[in-house]
């Protein structure tokens, strides 16, 4: 059964088209992140689902009713809000009773719930404080009490991280994740952070420009980006983008004409046609460096150190800067000329449109699209 | 370095000069009218700037004529009904202009601070008739409902100015937890906007509390009357004598609860400010 549907949901303010078209299915107790850059409509789709906010054309089903008209209450969410939004002026406990007081809970279910939620977040000795007497990360945790004291069904999250410092954050991200897992409800999270959304996510959906890039789990986001646009934001640091001149091969794939390293065949099910200009992708830690003695190749213009693993930055012709992943320490050293190789089975072609040139099927399934062209 | 120190003497007695000519010039009158309340009338025309003699027999006077009691029991009562509908009227008014986005609200804030524009003298005969006409003349119905639409305006701009500055994700947070929007009003807001709503109470009881103008004119009989106009017609044994003791003990004892009001109020406001000012 599907906990939550989206069905060609838009959003317009004024003339402006924030939400295009989108659709998704989410299961019960699923956790899915929305990332994609800052403006791409994330808090905005979060609000919609809410109903902080009315859906301009389209239907949201939550349990297959159609919920577009409904409260927020109605709908049976919770939200956790990025600035905390606590009611300055009420207790922790109030705070987190303020919602089951309102939905007329009797004083000893309010009591009862308050304790329990107060009880797996470790607020239990703070219920008698305000919000300005509490840490950042206490704050938090009282709006994700505020947010579940009424068991909602689903649970939102817009950017509830982004307040906190870094060791906190990880910390906290840990807690929710358990908190997912102990209260199953679904959750829907909201960040520009691709480490949150990696981390926790059952499935991501990248967003860009108001429309769905991409919905998958982390590791299909991540080995099999549909765009280039998710290939480009997904993987930290990003992938290395190459101009290419790509030809189908009905034999082996496809071949491509890389600047400076050659030709090279790749897995890839290419359309049939002429040569055509296509961008190459190739994650860093799939970049080969090897030492070059002729003073070929390209040189290393920087080395970051990082500790567990080193990154190599090296310029091309063009200006634009490769990046490659190694194993710390790594043997190369600024100013020295490397050549590039790469596993072409991790490679990744877009076409003119951004989208991903999809991999060849397997050797079974071969005779049939070639069937298919003769 | 002598000089610079002398300098610094200099303006130091400069500003507390300063400040010791405007607290003169804004007290010494009330001071002056304390003096001459306890006074015995015999001594009234004698120039002295101290307190010599304790007589009370003005207040007495005064507080022993019924129509004076009656006064400030009128007063009392056309205050707070002003205060309280005014605090009322604008704390709404004030979130559908500062939280609801709507068109013409720019439109309707401008027409909001022209009305208060309007000075009383030139609504004064247009209002008789509206009041006339409501059947209200004569009564603290009349005065609070022409006092109200002289302190609505400048409760509303305070109420939504502050209203504005409150961030949009606590109203967002209330809807989720399911308040409607007067419970968001009265349960979230109203806390927050407690010391604006005191500071504009206050100015709007002491506005109702010292009107001459209207309560003058749509008022007929003396248990009608509010306190400034009950002072301005105590009369003394003939008419050509002004009972300057009586109306002395009688401005003190209205202004008494004024000062006691923005005495307690200023700690609150000032207070509340603070409180707001660090961030939650
Ligand atoms: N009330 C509104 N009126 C008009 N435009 C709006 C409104 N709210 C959001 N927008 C526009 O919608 C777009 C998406 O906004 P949204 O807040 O959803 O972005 P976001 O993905 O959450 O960004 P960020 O990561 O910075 O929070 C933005 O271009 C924004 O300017
Ligand atoms: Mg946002």
């Amino acid at each position: 059964m599907a906990g939550l549907t989206l069905e060609r949901v838009n959003k317009r303010f004024g003339s402006t088209q924030v939400i295009d078209d989108v659709s998704m299915q989410i299961d019960n107790g699923e956790f899915i992140v929305f990332v994609g850059p800052s403006g791409c409509g994330k808090s905005t789709l979060l609000r919609l689902i809410a109903g902080l906010e009315s859906i301009t054309h389209g239907d949201l089903m939550i349990d297959d009713q159609r919920v577009n008209n409904l409260t927020p209450p109605e709908r049976g969410i919770g939200m956790v809000f990025q600035s905390y939004a606590l009611y300055p002026h009420m207790s922790v406990y109030d705070n987190i009773a303020f919602g089951l007081k309102l939905a007329k809970q009797d004083k000893q279910t309010v009591d009862e719930r308050v304790r329990q939620t107060a009880r797996i977040l470790q607020l239990d000795e703070l219920l008698e404080r305000l919000p300005k007497a509490l840490s950042g990360g206490q704050r938090q945790r009282v709006a994700i009490g505020r947010a579940m004291a009424r068991e909602p069904k689903i649970l939102l999250f817009d950017e509830p991280l982004s307040n906190l410092d870094a060791a906190l954050r990880v910390q906290t991200r840990n807690e929710i994740a358990r908190l997912h897992e102990r209260l199953g409800s679904t959750m829907i999270y909201v960040t520009h952070d691709q480490v949150e959304a990696m981390t926790l996510a059952d499935r991501i959906v990248v967003l860009n420009a108001g429309h769905v890039e991409q919905i998958g789990t982390p590791r299909e986001l991540y080995e099999r980006p549909a765009s280039r646009f998710v290939a480009g934001f997904i993987g930290s640091p990003k992938m290395n983008f190459i101009q290419v001149t790509a030809e189908a091969d009905a034999e082996q794939g496809c071949r491509v004409e890389i600047p400076a390293v050659g030709q090279r065949t790749l897995p890839l099910a290419l359309s049939a046609g002429g040569p055509s200009e296509t961008t190459l992708g190739v994650r860093p830690e799939h970049l080969i460096p090897t030492a070059s003695e002729s003073g070929e190749g390209l040189e290393i213009v920087n080395v970051e150190y990082l500790g567990s693993e080193a990154y190599l930055y090296m310029e091309r012709d063009d200006g634009e800067l490769l990046v490659c992943r190694t194993q710390a320490p790594s043997p190369f050293r600024r100013g020295q000329r490397v050549t590039l190789d790469f596993d072409p089975t991790h490679a990744h072609l877009f076409d003119r449109d951004g989208r991903a040139v999809p991999p060849r099927a397997r050797r079974e399934a071969r005779p049939e699209p070639q069937g298919a062209d003769s | 370095m002598t000089l610079r120190r002398l300098k610094a003497i200099a303006l130091k007695t400069g500003f507390w000069l300063l400040v010791a000519v405007l607290v003169l010039y804004a007290i010494f009158p009330f001071y002056y009218a304390i003096v001459t309340s306890l006074k015995p009338s015999s001594q009234l025309f004698e120039v002295s700037y101290w307190v010599d003699s304790l007589d009370f027999s003005n207040y007495v006077t005064v507080l022993s004529q019924p129509t004076f009691l009656a006064a400030i029991r009128n007063s009392v009562v056309v205050a707070l009904s002003v205060v309280l509908i005014a605090l009322l009227l604008g704390l709404t008014a004030a979130w559908a202009l500062g939280r609801v986005r709507f068109r013409g609200r720019t439109t309707v804030m401008m027409i909001v601070l022209g009305v208060s524009m309007f000075p009383q003298v030139a609504v004064l005969s247009g209002l008789f008739e509206v009041i006339r006409t409501l059947d209200l003349y004569n009564s603290p119905g009349g005065l609070i409902l022409s006092y109200t639409i002289f302190t609505l305006p400048f409760t509303v701009w305070i109420l939504t100015t502050f209203m504005r500055q409150l961030p949009d994700e606590l109203e967002e947070a209330a809807i989720v937890d399911g308040a409607s929007p007067w419970v968001t009003l009265t349960k979230v807001f109203m806390p927050l906007l407690w010391p604006a709503m005191a500071t504009t109470g206050l100015l709007a009881f002491i506005a109702a509390w010292n009107e001459f103008l209207f309560a003058l004119t749509f008022t007929l009989t003396d248990s009608q009357r509010t306190v400034p106009v009950a002072i301005a017609l105590i009369s003394g044994g003939s008419q050509y004598e002004l009972p300057w003791g009586p109306i002395m003990a009688a401005s003190v004892i209205v202004t008494v609860p004024l000062v006691v009001l923005v005495v307690i109020f200023q700690r609150r406001i000032v207070s509340g400010l603070t409180a707001g000012a660090v961030k939650g």
